[in-house]
């Protein structure tokens, strides 16, 4: 279980995260939505240990993460996709899976040794096929199209195992279509690997109609947390965020 | 077995055994390239030739080396030299006051390149792209001006004078020119080989992640400064041996070989060879000297020369000779499955 307790953190005299406490159980599926600037990135890179943050506690499983390094954190099992695809360029995406694979079974200091290893192939095979990538496994990472490109992100976050797996706007950049593609990925994901899921999403419908939980922030704060049926009523978040359209059609 | 592990066994076969091929043909193409090098001398009696081939096999060694910061970790050292530099001269000094054997004085001159890198690396790997080259570039005016000042000791600006004694060890005799030859590509294609298993290792491609993209590689567990710092260290202990070669040959030891300009002149070899291949260096080693030793024969303007040819590269091709090599066949290959 991922518990964030008490999470700040402040930029000159803005408040980007403030005081913010979440529970995140295993296995849960939960996406962050809140206004441009509401916090969510700084949110993920407190958790994630890009960013330090000046008070709070980060509990992965009881283990307090909070101001860790990335690699420490990673290590521990929390796991991260980005808004733009952060990827290794010039590598194929099987190389960027055995590569990951290495990172994590700590053997990417090994001199003795030909790339691959032989351990690394079959964690780096499933994942590229649960992804469906295992066809595009010889491209160069960036003639990937961005569709794609999106997939080896989260595809290098899952190949980890992670416990808990963030996944920052998997739908940036995309059209409609491919936007319901890549969530019914996400989901399909989710069920499947049985790890807990945080996303953050603009697409509305998209977030009501797949997250069971849902948080909202606003000017780094908790502004809401429930259910997409709580999240559509509430007063405060339909004033601050939502407008009066989605309110009218839960009514 | 299931259906499913039986055909995941199939597409990974090819791939496993691929990985071994790859090494065993390495490996021959060392040995078959020793031994035409090594045999050179039964067709020619030219020491001009046989010269240039150690010439080659120093700077080979040192210009190879870093390209694995440049090309293959994307740290783009100016200072490199400092342990070209360091290499020839503590050789020389090792072999001039203590009078050790030859292998003794090797391995405490790599000994002591890797005590000197590993302190310098540590300061500097934290550093980004414009402040890791000028802090590199500063330790090496750092060590050229220890070397001028310190005369009592290194011989100031006159370098090490006197000869280097070169006693025979195991039947080697490195004041004879044919064995100092041989040795000289022994070393060299040893370097070569234990550079391109360094490049094609696990470490090899975790480099080549932190080149692409370091933040994301931190983000999946690699701990980016200490990869950094040791292939900052590997590349200093090939450089060192290049030097090692240098001062063998020269039988001796000058400041110029630690001066800035000799990390300028491993830059351009790597420009005119190229970064995207193991051998482009090599390639441009090969090139530079060929080129300095023509130029300087018809004009004392060679400067002027090497500067076109380098602006050529640069500007003209915007890549080294060997990238435009691989990318001509890489792009034959693929119209050729096109059709």
């Amino acid at each position: 279980m991922l518990e964030i307790r008490n999470l700040a953190k402040s930029f000159g005299g803005v408040k980007a995260t403030n005081d913010v406490s979440l529970d995140f159980p295993d296995g849960s599926l939960t996406a962050v939505i809140g206004p441009n600037g509401a916090g969510k990135s700084t949110f993920f890179n407190l958790i994630t240990g890009a960013l330090k943050p000046d008070s709070g506690k980060v509990l992965l499983d009881g283990v307090d993460l909070a101001g860790r390094s990335p690699p420490e954190i990673v290590r521990h099992g929390i796991g991260r996709a980005f808004q733009v695809a952060s990827i290794f360029k010039s590598l194929t995406v099987q190389e960027t899976m055995l590569g990951a694979v290495s990172a994590d079974q700590r053997t990417s200091a090994v001199l003795h040794k030909r790339f691959p290893l032989h351990e690394t192939r079959d964690r780096a095979e499933q994942v590229m096929e649960l992804l469906g990538l295992a066809g595009k496994r010889n491209r160069t990472a960036a003639t990937l199209s961005h569709g794609d490109q999106k997939l080896l992100d989260i595809a290098l976050a899952l190949v980890l195992e992670p416990k808990v797996l963030l996944l920052d706007e998997p739908t940036a950049g995309m059209g409609p279509e491919e936007r319901w593609r890549m969530i019914d990925k996400v989901r399909e994901l989710w069920e499947s690997q049985k790890i807990t899921v945080v996303f953050i999403e603009h697409d509305m419908d998209i977030v009501f109609k797949i997250a069971p939980k849902i948080v909202v922030l606003c000017y780094g704060r908790i502004l809401a947390t429930g259910t997409p049926d709580e999240i559509r009523n509430n007063s405060a978040v339909i004033e601050a965020y939502l407008g009066t359209e989605h309110a009218g059609a839960a009514a | 077995m299931t259906e499913l592990e039986a055909g995941r066994a199939r597409t990974l076969a090819p791939v496993q055994s691929g990985a071994a091929l790859h090494r065993y043909r390495d490996v021959l193409i060392a040995l078959i390239a020793f031994a035409v090098l090594a045999s050179l001398p039964l067709f020619t009696s030219s020491k001009a030739l046989l010269d240039f081939v150690i010439r080659c096999s120093a700077y080979g060694l040192f210009a190879t080396s870093l390209n694995l910061l440049v090309g293959y970790t994307g740290l783009t050292s100016f200072g490199h030299g400092m342990f070209f530099g360091l290499g020839a001269y503590s050789f020389g000094l090792i072999m001039q006051k203590l009078g050790v054997p030859i292998p003794v004085a090797f391995i405490a001159t790599l000994a002591i390149t890797a005590l000197v890198a590993a302190v310098i690396g540590a300061i500097c790997v934290r550093l980004k792209e414009i402040y890791f080259a000028f802090v590199t570039l500063a330790f090496q005016m750092l060590i050229h001006s220890t070397i001028l000042s310190w005369a009592s000791f290194t011989g100031g600006d006159q370098g090490l004078r006197g000869g280097i004694p070169r006693p025979a060890f195991l039947g080697i005799n490195l004041a004879n020119h044919i064995h100092l030859y041989v040795a000289s590509c022994a070393l060299l294609i040893l370097g070569l080989l234990a550079m391109r298993q360094i490049a094609q290792s696990p470490f090899g491609y975790t480099l080549r992640m932190i080149r692409d993209n370091a933040a994301r590689a931190s983000f999946l567990g690699i701990d980016v400064w200490r990869a950094k710092l040791t292939v900052f260290v590997l590349a200093a202990l090939f450089a060192s041996m290049g030097g090692m070669v240098m001062a063998l040959f020269v039988s001796g030891a000058y400041p110029e070989f630690a001066y800035w300009t000799i990390s300028g002149e491993a830059i351009f070899i790597n420009m005119l060879g190229g970064v995207s291949t193991f051998l482009g260096p090599m390639v441009g080693t090969v090139l530079l000297l060929l080129l300095n030793d023509t130029v300087t024969r018809f004009t004392e303007y060679h400067g002027i020369v090497l500067g076109i040819v380098i602006l050529f590269f640069a500007l003209g091709l915007r890549k080294g000779l060997l990238d435009f090599v691989a990318e001509w066949y890489a792009h034959r290959r693929e119209t050729g499955e096109g059709r």
